[in-house]
């Protein structure tokens, strides 16, 4: 995935919201690669937080919500991790962060032999468009990652 | 506030895994949140745990943060190997619960 690729379409987003609903919208899009940046520090520290050192591998985890949500005060996500969920090839637990709230912690959720699947939905609330990540604890102590960037429209922190 | 709701599938066909929605009404108040006459913070008041058990064995557990929506929707696999009951706990800040359980069959 291309950066540019990604802040170009928030770009011409906010500038049709701008378009709309008068400046804020798009002066709020100004700022935000200032606060991205130190969003990301706070992710990494509640990341390390839930798993340690353990550097995430790419991959097994998906994570699935909306291209664009128009209302961000209740994002339908849902993950699910590739697992035969038996012997090492387990998942212990399933944590998820949000890059751009507040608070990076979203949920954390954890699994048993009776689970079947290491699989989950939930609604959520997204201050604004963001990348969610969602890490995976196997049994064998390995931690895979996925990522989804999900586009907010209008951002739901209540206010 | 609170009424659980849970869809759990009655007969379930052993092996199979089914999914499990869960629904409980709260406003998961932020502790963010202003109220906008004095000016003073909302304390913070969500459901921060859920946890299901079959036949007092935890098959899945949460811990939710307030990121997670009002009214938190919680949906869940489960692959029981014999008949039983299901229990459902959400737990709010404070330490108060909510419960509801499902009584299911396999074959």
């Amino acid at each position: 995935m291309s950066q540019t690729d990604v802040s170009g379409g928030v770009h011409r987003r906010s500038f049709l919201i701008a378009a709309g609903a008068g400046g804020a919208a798009f002066a709020a899009a100004q700022f935000t690669p200032g606060i991205a940046l130190a969003d990301k520090a706070l992710t990494a520290q509640a990341i390390e937080k839930a798993i340690g050192d353990r550097k995430p591998i790419e991959g097994r985890v998906t994570i699935d919500g909306p291209e664009i949500a128009e209302n961000g005060n209740t994002v339908p996500v849902g993950f699910e991790v590739e697992s035969k969920m038996a012997g090492d090839d387990m998942v212990k637990a399933v944590h998820i962060f949000a890059e751009g709230n507040p608070r990076p912690e979203v949920a954390n959720f954890w699994f048993s032999e009776n689970s079947g699947a290491a699989r989950g939905a939930f609604r959520m609330r997204m201050a604004k468009t963001q990348n969610l990540i969602a890490l995976a604890e196997m049994a064998d102590g390995k931690v895979y990652m996925g990522q989804r960037l999900v586009k907010v429209t209008i951002g739901g922190c209540g206010g | 506030m609170s009424r659980p709701r849970v869809r759990v599938p009655r007969k379930i066909k052993k092996g199979d895994t089914v999914t499990i929605k869960t629904l409980i009404a709260h406003k998961m108040e932020t502790g963010v949140r202003r109220n906008k006459k004095t000016g003073k913070l909302i304390p913070r008041k969500i459901i921060n745990g859920f946890e299901a058990k079959i036949d007092g064995k935890t098959v899945f557990k949460a811990a939710l943060h307030p990121a997670v929506s009002a009214n938190p929707y919680i949906s869940f696999a489960i692959s029981p190997e014999k008949s039983g009951k299901i229990d459902f706990v959400w737990t709010e800040d404070g330490g108060k619960t909510f419960t509801k359980s499902a009584k299911f069959t396999v074959a």
